[in-house]
């Protein structure tokens, strides 16, 4: 039972982190309809340019907790630079291109940001200072620290902010707009162009507060960090529904938990057999049962209505 | 006569190497209600699409209330006063019919005025009103040109453009959307009507322009046109 709630915490607090990087593939796709394969790069640079300031801020004496903040801050505003130039330069020009071409490009790209991490940053995996007081706590006898609760709770607070945003204002109105007719939606006004970066700059934002979580909370950031989280934050995304802001947001705390928990009875199931270091394996499990029995995901709807 | 809200000289619009509207010339005087009636693929959508914006023409010339519109891109357009009604009402169906009404008003920034004019629409549009918390999509065909139109004029545009209002309606809805036609005309407003039902569009319009594989053939008097004896034998089954 201890074990059984221990996973749950833990997949849920690794679930978060999966959801608030899904919901960047998931806006992304639903406005262009475009698998954005850069997204697990942006997560990555987002926790190196945290790193690196939060480093430098140190040396320079800033106060541990306000140089957290001011490097989170500013890993957002490199990400959301790195989020607008990516649509900009890459995917723009092939907006009405085959769309084989733009899902090379974003592979493409993925590779550029991993080469050009590891030239920036090393190969080396780069120890994330520990700068608050992690204290841990006992939850009937599962046992969380501070940073998780940071992240849970912190995660939860940006996809509140996420759905007000889109349910509730006049950008958020226009993001859905551009989602469901591009046309329809110039014919109001809108500037799609405008919308479209928009949406990949709130997307990256998101990327680099995840990738800062990741960091974080395992203490530990690689420049190939991102490839592993960005398919499965996919995977949770496809899980929940394609498209779907709701179904990304369940995906990657259902895949958190799946995952968890597989992690923790895998050894039981197979007689020891296959040890928890297999869970990557459920992730990609769930994504191929997706694909194979409901392509469309738990909210998705039928994707072949999208030419 | 008023200088013309809008003027299009030798228009030309090529896609995928076809010449699909070949150098048309028309106008539509300050409140005005023009109808450009002909055959299918004659060209009309086409020419409204590339008014609004959505096509880029290959040769030819919009002006717009004096002014240019080659470098203006289509949301621009619509921020100018120019709104279309598309072929096919194009609602926002996964948004309900009030979210509609405020994606028309888009360009504005006077929410006071815009929530009054949402309460306008709503009176102009009972049925509207009764359905305005339901996701567009749900509603029927008729309702749902009503949501698209009621978006256009939420916009407060000077030059309404409507394709193909009475496509794929029952008889009593095509009455009451056209009655609303008028009813928008009385008060002002200029607007270019096409449809493929060439006599109802007639019958509303003061002007009308008969397009032919890409050309306009005809033009006149909108009751000249209804007299006319190759208008009545092409599109009056007469």
């Amino acid at each position: 039972m201890e074990i059984f709630l221990q996973q749950i915490v833990n997949g849920l607090v690794q679930g978060s982190v999966y959801a608030l990087v899904a919901l960047g593939y998931t806006m992304v796709y639903g406005i262009l309809g475009l698998i954005n394969f850069a997204h697990g790069e942006v997560v990555m640079i987002g926790a190196m340019l945290a790193l690196s300031s939060l480093t430098a801020m140190l040396g320079w004496g800033v106060p541990p907790l306000l140089a957290v903040l001011l490097s989170m801050v500013l890993a957002m505003l490199g990400c959301m630079v790195l989020g607008y130039s990516i649509e900009r330069i890459a995917y723009r020009p092939l907006r009405h291109a085959p769309r084989l071409a733009p899902l090379i490009t974003a592979i493409g790209v993925s590779i550029v940001l991993q080469n050009l991490a590891m030239m920036i940053w090393g190969r080396e995996y780069h120890s994330f200072p520990q700068l608050i007081a992690n204290n841990t706590h006992t939850v009937g006898g599962a046992i969380i620290n501070d940073i998780q609760i940071i992240i849970f709770i912190l995660a939860l607070a940006i996809m509140a902010g996420l759905m007000v945003v889109v349910h509730r204002t006049r950008l958020g109105r226009a993001m859905r707009a551009v989602a469901e007719d591009q046309h329809a939606a110039q014919l109001m006004g809108v500037d799609i162009n405008r919308v479209i970066s928009i949406t990949f700059m709130l997307g990256s934002a998101m990327a680099a507060i995840a990738g800062v979580m990741v960091s974080a909370n395992y203490g530990l950031a690689h420049y190939y960090m991102g490839f592993l989280l960005g398919l499965k934050a996919f995977t949770a995304a496809v899980l929940g529904g394609i498209g779907n802001l709701r179904g990304a947001m369940l995906g990657g705390l259902l895949l958190g938990l799946i995952e968890s928990l597989g992690a923790g009875y895998i050894g039981d199931i197979t007689g020891g057999f296959l040890g928890s270091n297999y869970q990557d394996v459920f992730a990609f499990f769930v994504l191929i049962t997706v694909l194979v029995f409901r392509p469309s995901g738990l909210l998705g709807e039928r994707i072949a209505e999208r030419a | 006569m008023n200088n013309p809200l809008l003027e299009v000289r030798d228009l030309k619009v090529a896609y995928g190497g076809i010449h699909a509207i070949k150098g048309i010339d028309l106008h539509v005087a300050p409140g005005e209600l023009v109808a450009l009636i002909g055959s299918n693929g004659a060209g009309k959508t086409t020419t409204l699409k590339t008014l609004a914006g959505l096509l880029h023409p290959a040769g030819g010339q919009i002006k717009y209330d004096g002014n240019s519109l080659h470098d203006v891109a289509a949301h621009q357009r619509a921020a100018m006063g120019i709104a279309l009604v598309p072929e096919g009402r194009g609602v926002f169906a996964r948004m309900t019919v009030a979210e509609n009404l405020l994606m028309g008003a888009y360009s504005r920034g006077d929410k006071k005025e815009i929530a009054a004019d949402v309460a306008h629409m709503y009176e102009l549009f009972p049925r509207l009103a009764e359905r305005k918390d339901q996701l567009a999509g749900t509603l029927s065909g008729g309702e749902q040109q009503m949501v698209a139109m009621a978006r256009a004029l939420m916009s407060r545009p000077r030059l309404l453009m409507l394709d193909e209002p009475s496509m794929g309606l029952a008889p009593l809805m095509v009455k009451k959307i056209f009655e609303t036609i008028r009813e928008i005309s009385a008060l002002g407003m200029s607007i270019l009507l096409v449809e493929q039902n060439a006599r109802l569009a007639l019958q509303v319009a003061q002007r009308g322009y008969v397009m032919e594989s890409g050309a306009i053939t005809l033009s006149g008097a909108a009751s000249e046109l209804l007299g006319s004896d190759a208008v009545q034998r092409a599109y009056l089954g007469a």
